[in-house]
């Protein structure tokens, strides 16, 4: 009878598993605790908004549906109506996707495809514009708004919003452009199709999971957009979800804790729900573009 | 089906010269081979030919009608990439209905001529899959009848096998004949195998750094080359070349290289005599000598050094004094290695080649 070279007692294989198990407790512990702040942040949250109060700051006393009653009517004559801020922040968030992507699209397949003049500077000059801080450009900005006549408009804080993004996303959808080969592009010119066909039938589809993953983030920018919302609109009747949090957080008496946290709720609901059904699209973004032989 | 003449066409890439002046016809029906090493510029003419570059100079003509500026959708030219070039977002049906769509066929119509092109390279039974779901046999057969289903005039092939494996590729390119000469569409290939060139195309054309070197019938191609370049590149195994100096030697007409002398007949010669020159490069080709074992006329001795069996043939390799050969032997020869032989080249099936290059024939035949 042969030995086997490996001569493991059944002692050693227990140890060996022990080890492995203490190792995973170790690591999942400490992610915990990183993340317990996160964790305790919300769930603060989250149990503010159910109670009447928290004792020792945590925990709840007496259910109430109370912080959320200004689903349907203004906590006080001073706000305007949820449902409207509700809508133009769906406004700035759709109108960021439509101007990003409508802009972005066309404009990465150009500095893709097409040798001309000046493409080298452009694409060098996105990259700079990308560098600057938004917040340094808020004077600027606000006069010409002023003098375009959207200042206090949704519409306003989305161009400049857009713009601002435009050199991530074109950055992003060239990468997904640059993926697909010139041969499939001169296929569907010899196939019959016009340079526009081209593009349209041939190209954009192969760069869906670009164009999915910029929409994304171009609504959840102009969704959370907070700065330029409360420098460029005054107006309630543009307000949207982030002016209203600001305005319970500054511009009341006293500090509602209960209304503050049903109201930060109400405005991450959306958002969460939307990310859980788009993250497979993000995460192509690293990838950056098509797998190869797709 | 269209006549395809190309006139001093030459494209320019930068300061490289991708293709310099090349003319070229293509008869109505015919199916031509353009043959050369990679960079040669065949697969720019074949882009230019299919409108997706624009000529430095020059023309294209089909039928007659100049083609230069008109865009590639008006060219009525079926292309296969090399790569295939699916579209991957597109069911097997898609891709190929995909040029038909495009010229707002209707829908039945459409229908049939898919089933029909997919029947004719037996993928019927593949219409309803992603492309990234069939072998690279399949992807090959999809590409075709892309391109074939609109009936093109002129069938432009860029390196259709070259991603096949071996014994996949003897059978596609039998078929890709076949359905050419079904079909009698004017086809363009584009190939740097010669072998694929030699067995498919009626004539073809070799190119090397953009100049046409030669035009004509694989057989006067293989038989008859006009410079060192097409003798060298066409053929497998390919030509015996050696350099040698034309001299007396003891009387006779020879072709020395060291130790190495080739005995010439008197009509050699006098075409030596001729041309004036005395360096030349001589090429024979492996299958045109025979082995003997007594010393005859017109033959040199040599050694064998190695001993290739391929099969039904076997590969032999000579060496006499420094000059070294390849020739082609039947297999029931009793050859061994070291075996001092007698090695007579056909007289007739001599190539010369001058210092520049050009064959000797093109100093008589002129």
């Amino acid at each position: 009878m042969r030995r086997s070279v490996y001569p493991l007692k059944t002692s050693t294989l227990e140890k060996i598993r022990r080890r492995e198990r203490a190792i995973k407790v170790l690591l999942y512990g400490f992610l915990f605790i990183t993340a317990l702040p996160i964790i305790i942040g919300y769930s603060w949250l989250f149990l503010n908004s159910f109670s009447e109060r928290l004792v020792y700051g945590l925990i709840p006393e007496q259910l109430t549906l109370k912080n959320w009653s200004f689903l349907w009517k203004p906590p006080s004559p001073y706000y305007p109506s949820l449902w409207r801020a509700f809508a133009n922040t769906l406004i700035l968030g759709l109108g960021m996707v439509i101007t990003v992507v409508g802009i972005s699209t066309p404009a990465a397949y150009v500095l893709s495809r097409m040798k001309f003049p000046g493409r080298i500077e452009i694409l060098a000059g996105t990259l700079i514009l990308h560098s600057f801080p938004g917040i340094t450009l808020l004077i600027s900005l606000y006069y010409v708004l002023r003098t375009l006549g959207l200042l206090n408009t949704v519409v306003g804080v989305f161009l400049v919003k857009a713009g601002l993004m435009m050199p991530f996303a074109i950055w992003v959808m060239k990468g997904f452009f640059d993926g697909i080969p010139w041969d499939v592009e001169r296929a569907a010119l010899v196939d019959g199709a016009t340079r526009f066909q081209t593009w349209y039938k041939v190209m954009l589809p192969q760069v869906k999971p670009g164009i999915g993953a910029i929409s994304i983030l171009a609504f959840l920018s102009g969704w959370s957009e907070y700065i330029y919302v409360i420098t460029f609109i005054h107006d309630k009747r543009s307000w949207t979800l982030s002016s209203y949090v600001n305005s319970i957080i500054s511009d009341y008496r006293f500090l509602d804790y209960g209304l503050l946290a049903s109201t930060a709720l109400f405005y991450i609901f959306p958002v969460l729900v939307f990310f859980l059904f788009a993250q497979r699209y993000l995460l192509q973004v690293s990838i950056g573009g098509m797998k190869g032989g797709e | 089906m269209a006549q395809v003449r190309l006139v001093k066409l030459r494209k320019e890439f930068g300061k490289v010269v991708a293709v310099n002046d090349l003319s070229l016809e293509i008869k109505d029906g015919e199916f031509i081979a353009m043959l050369g090493p990679s960079g040669c510029g065949k697969t720019t003419t074949l882009l230019m030919i299919a409108g997706i570059y624009y000529p430095t100079r020059g023309e294209i003509y089909f039928d007659d009608v100049l083609m230069n500026e008109v865009p590639p959708k008006d060219r009525h030219v079926g292309l296969v990439f090399q790569s295939y070039a699916l579209y991957p977002h597109m069911t097997v049906y898609q891709n190929i209905a995909f040029p038909l769509r495009l010229a707002k066929k209707s829908k039945r119509e459409i229908d049939e001529k898919v089933h029909e092109v997919a029947r004719l390279t037996q993928i019927e039974d593949l219409l309803d899959r992603m492309p990234s779901q069939l072998s690279g046999g399949q992807q090959q057969r999809v590409a075709l009848c892309r391109a074939l289903v609109k009936e093109p005039e002129v069938l432009l092939l860029d390196e259709p096998l070259s991603n096949l494996d071996a014994r996949l590729r003897i059978e596609t390119r039998a078929e890709i004949k076949r359905l050419q000469q079904e079909l009698g569409i004017t086809t363009i290939l584009v190939t740097h195998d010669q072998v694929e060139a030699m067995t498919m195309a009626e004539r073809i054309a070799v190119l090397h750094q953009g100049v046409l070197q030669q035009y004509g019938l694989p057989n006067e191609l293989y038989d008859a080359p006009r410079n060192l370049f097409v003798a060298s590149f066409i053929g497998d195994p390919p030509m015996n070349l050696v350099r040698v100096r034309y001299e007396i030697k003891e009387g006779r007409p020879c072709l020395v290289a060291g130790d190495f002398a080739l005995p010439l007949s008197s009509e050699w010669a006098q075409r030596i005599e001729k041309s004036g020159e005395r360096e030349f490069t001589l090429g024979i080709r492996p299958e045109d000598m025979n082995l003997l074992f007594n010393e005859q006329n017109h033959a040199f001795s040599g050694m064998v050094s190695l001993i290739e069996p391929l099969g039904g043939a076997v590969l032999v390799h000579i060496h006499a004094g420094s000059a070294r050969f390849r020739v082609l032997t039947s297999r029931e020869k009793q050859i061994f290695l070291g075996n001092q032989l007698w090695v007579q080249p056909k007289l007739e099936k001599l190539q010369l080649f001058l210092p520049d290059g050009r064959s000797i024939r093109e100093l008589y035949e002129a």
